[in-house]
């Protein structure tokens, strides 16, 4: 019995870590239908400021929760405007170059720090069910995923951002003769995703291994996650994030995390195959 | 001429996008040799029609066939291959080509090698490009571009061509010598031509058929049909009482 | 340019080629030339990506899945037979089959772009790991143990065709490198210059048209696929037998990212233009090796961005349209109005 609990725990983690993962990807995707590829090293670069500012005295809470996501914001302001800005509808274009974003930035941080790991200890202890252990950090990460997206659905929902945001995702063109500059709206919505995703990094940061070539790790799966999930933020990415966490997980289980891995992955491809739309664009039509 | 098989027959064609009927039950019948003009204001549903008759959409019900044979939910080169060429709405080029390699695309299918070159020779003077032969189509005026791609159907040889707008964007005098040009076409092969000039629809028309709302309004004569009360309150933007 | 003109430029330069490739172990010592031999290998596989790219319109994130499937099934076979000729044959024939079924999957699935890359990268992940963790004695195939993510050594390299006694030298084996190199340069020039070759570029340029017309769209990208996944199948045998070693880490995606940047900075839509760009920034990877002052992965990824943003259209067509410019055109353009943004939006993908 204890054994299903424990598998159960690990589908729910492996569900979270990937929703908090895809989300801030899923953002800048889903409203302006650019393909970030340096993703994984956003989510990089939050491991490494909550590590670092850790190491460095700060309150564990506080580098995860604050540090990680500002920091990565602000670095992803700055993409936005000196990079990102002259590529909005030249998709192949916003791909390569931001694959060599991801390239430039892996290099700064092993110019800097190294190749060495890097961690922090976890937070939280442990419990045991049965003759299995568990952290209870697992389950503040699947609490951080259902606040999250208590809040970008409160934002998006309810907040005059999240409106003039969605109807610059619908048209444009419409929203910029209402009076909405689509540059400001762009760039803050750039920017939020990418604070998003430093919050991932940071939340990860305690159960990771941190080196500057972690991102590369994350980047296909969120990739397709987000693909997977179609052009609804966050139907789409819960969605997608479902079932490919818990394939991935029951599949580790019966096999090896490698070959969990690969079955994930499997099921992707064929995913796409059957929804080109994606999850969404076939059974969440016009949602979040 | 009542053929017992007719050219092109659509039947109960229903197309929805999500909760947008563009097609709503439309039969449609053209004989061989036919020359047939469609008229209706924007969103009346003209180009999805065609595009069903192409297979680039799949209706979401009724049947069409082509000389008798299915072709509803063919796939758009099985469509071509059987006969059916079409001019669409926006010009539909190989941009990046030279026009003499874009009207040889066309011509490729149905010319022995040997053929290829006067084939090709023949569609350039036909549409007046001998001239820009060798130039990359991107370059060229709308117009021009327009011409292309007529000369594209022309050259893949149709059983039945399907003109969209085939005069958008012309001068007075590319338009009149369109018109000249379908005329002679006509002599051999059936057209369906969707247009919104009327000038240019007396100038080729015989049959009329009139699209309003996904249905068919009318279909008659082309002096019944634009004296039609219905058509012209449907043009002024009327309400039609069914 | 004038056509005959063009094709006795074109004749020439390969008749230099040729000379170069010939004479090039008696000007060089062999350290130099064994790195001129990887430039190559890696330059055919180079050609594949611009070939499915270029001209063919696929961007593939995944060209290292056929090139490290051409590496292993020529280890492999290698390993298995002790004779290279099949196993070379092989490492053509086993990416082919499987960009065969990749692509049916594909594009007869009417996957648009964005998808096809996330498709051929996460199959590339796949191969990454599914390879890497088949260390152990039970990971075999025939006598070849396949060892994971330490990969296979001792891999035997070129002999002479059917003869595996005759192990080729270093320099035989760059005369067969580069010649290969030139040979499928020449090849896909030639398929290019074709009727297959102009149809697959009218598919590029437009498929709706393409497919009005009565031209499959789907299946004249599959086959272009299976070539570009058949060519760098090849390339992989030429990798192995360069280093006589075969790891997971060809399959890896650094890798990917490597052959996309040589062909941005090279010249998409060119042939010449990628092996150049390939030469240079391999030259430019294994100089950084040497030093410790720079990153690698910082330079190649300030590479691309610096051309994505500032030189789109790459080295080599950027030179060409200088030289154009300051050679007087021996026949005046035609005296249409050339007006290149009356170009209209690129209607294949619009949905």
């Amino acid at each position: 019995m204890a054994i299903y609990v424990i598998l159960a725990l690990d589908v729910l983690n492996g569900i979270s870590s990937l929703f908090l993962l895809c989300l801030g990807l899923a953002i800048i995707f889903g409203m302006m239908k650019i393909i970030n590829l340096a993703h994984g090293e956003f989510i990089m670069l939050g491991a490494y400021a909550t590590v670092i500012s850790a190491n460095a005295g700060v309150n564990i809470w506080i580098a995860m929760l604050i540090v990680a996501p500002v920091f990565v914001g602000i670095v992803g302001l700055v993409i936005e405007r000196c990079l990102i800005r002259f590529l909005y509808g030249r998709l192949v274009d916003s791909m390569l170059a931001t694959w060599g974003l991801s390239l430039l930035i892996i290099g700064i941080i092993t110019t800097i720090y190294g190749n060495t790991q890097q961690g922090v200890p976890t937070p939280l202890g442990g419990f045991s069910i049965g003759s299995y252990q568990s952290s209870y950090y697992t389950l503040f990460l699947a609490l951080m995923a259902a606040v999250m997206m208590a809040i970008i659905y409160g934002v998006m929902r309810y907040t005059r951002f999240g409106l003039v945001a969605r109807a610059t995702m619908q048209n444009p063109a419409m929203a910029a003769t209402l009076g909405v500059n689509p540059a400001r709206v762009y760039m803050s919505t750039f920017a939020l995703g990418a604070a998003v995703t430093g919050l991932a990094g940071g939340l990860l940061a305690p159960v990771s291994g941190i080196t500057p070539v972690m991102g590369g790790a994350y980047v296909a799966k969120a990739f397709m996650t987000v693909v997977g999930g179609g052009a609804a933020i966050l139907s789409g990415t819960l969605s997608a994030a479902s079932l490919f966490g818990s394939v991935n997980q029951v599949g580790a289980y019966f096999t090896t995390p490698v070959y969990g891995e690969v079955i994930v992955f499997t099921t992707a491809i064929v995913l796409i195959r059957l929804l080109p739309q994606g999850i969404s664009g076939r059974f969440f039509k016009g949602n979040l | 001429m009542a053929d017992l098989v007719p050219l092109l027959k659509a039947e109960h064609l229903t197309m929805r996008f999500g909760g947008v009927v563009a097609n709503d039950d439309i039969t449609f019948t053209l004989q061989e040799m036919e020359l047939r003009c469609l008229i209706g204001p924007n969103g009346a549903g003209k180009s999805t029609f065609f595009k069903t008759l192409t297979g680039q959409l799949v209706p979401t019900s009724g049947t069409i066939a082509f000389r008798g044979m299915p072709i509803a939910g063919k796939a758009s080169h099985e469509i071509a291959r059987m006969g059916i060429g079409i001019k669409t709405q926006v010009p539909n080029v190989f941009n990046g080509l030279s026009v003499r390699e874009n009207i040889w695309m066309a011509v490729r299918r149905k010319a022995t090698p040997r053929q290829q070159g006067p084939a090709v020779n023949a569609v350039l003077e036909m549409i007046r490009l001998t001239d820009y032969a060798d130039s990359i189509v991107a370059t060229l005026s709308h117009g021009q571009r327009q011409w292309v791609e007529i000369g594209m159907v022309l050259a893949a040889e149709p059983e039945l061509i399907l003109l969209d707008e085939p005069a958008a964007g012309m001068t007075d005098e590319e338009t009149f010598h369109t018109a000249a040009i379908i005329r002679e076409i006509n002599q051999t092969r059936a057209i369906v031509v969707v247009e919104h000039d009327m000038e240019f629809i007396k100038q080729i028309a015989k049959r009329v058929t009139v699209f309003h709302q996904g249905r068919v309004l009318v279909e008659d004569t082309v002096d019944k049909v634009l004296a039609d009360q219905r058509v012209r309150d449907v043009y002024l933007g009327k309400k039609v009482a069914a | 340019m004038d056509k005959r003109l063009r094709l006795a430029l074109q004749a020439a330069g390969t008749v230099v080629a040729i000379g170069v490739i010939a004479i090039m172990p008696s000007v060089i010592e062999l350290f130099g030339l064994m790195q001129l031999t990887l430039f190559a290998a890696m330059s055919v596989l180079a050609l594949s990506l611009a070939f499915i790219w270029g001209f063919g319109g696929i961007l593939s994130f995944g060209q290292t899945a056929f090139f490290g499937l051409g590496g292993y099934a020529y280890a492999i076979a290698a390993v298995n037979f002790q004779d290279s000729t099949p196993a070379i044959l092989l490492a053509i024939v086993v990416p082919a089959l499987f960009a065969a079924i990749l692509g049916y999957f594909i594009f007869f699935g009417r996957i648009s772009d964005v998808y096809l890359g996330v498709i051929t990268l996460t199959v590339t992940l796949i191969l990454f790991n599914s390879v890497n963790s088949t260390s152990g004695d039970a990971y075999k195939i025939g006598k070849a143990l396949l060892g994971g993510f330490n990969g296979m050594p001792a891999v035997p390299t070129f002999n002479m065709p059917f003869d595996p006694s005759t192990v080729l030298s270093p320099e035989q084996s760059w005369w067969t490198t580069a010649y290969v190199l030139l040979g499928v340069f020449l090849l896909l020039r030639l398929l290019l210059a074709l009727p297959a070759g102009r149809i697959i570029v009218a598919v590029r340029e437009n498929e709706v048209r393409a497919s009005l017309l009565g031209y499959d769209p789907r299946l004249v990208k599959c086959l272009t696929f299976i070539l570009g996944g058949a060519i760098a199948g090849l390339a992989g045998a030429l990798y192995v037998n360069w280093g006589a070693f075969v790891s997971p880490t060809i399959f890896s995606l650094s890798l990917s990212a490597e052959i996309i940047i040589w062909i941005t900075v090279g010249g998409l839509g060119t042939l010449l233009g990628p092996i150049i760009g390939c030469v240079v920034i391999e030259y430019i990877v294994a100089y950084i090796g040497s030093q410790q002052l720079l990153n690698s992965n910082l330079v190649l990824g300030g590479v691309l961005v610096v051309f994505v943003l500032l030189l789109p259209k790459g080295i080599f067509p950027t030179a060409r349209d200088l030289v154009m410019r300051l050679v007087p055109q021996t026949k005046p353009k035609a005296n249409g109005p050339s007006v290149p943004s009356a170009a209209a939006p690129h209607p294949a993908g619009a949905e």
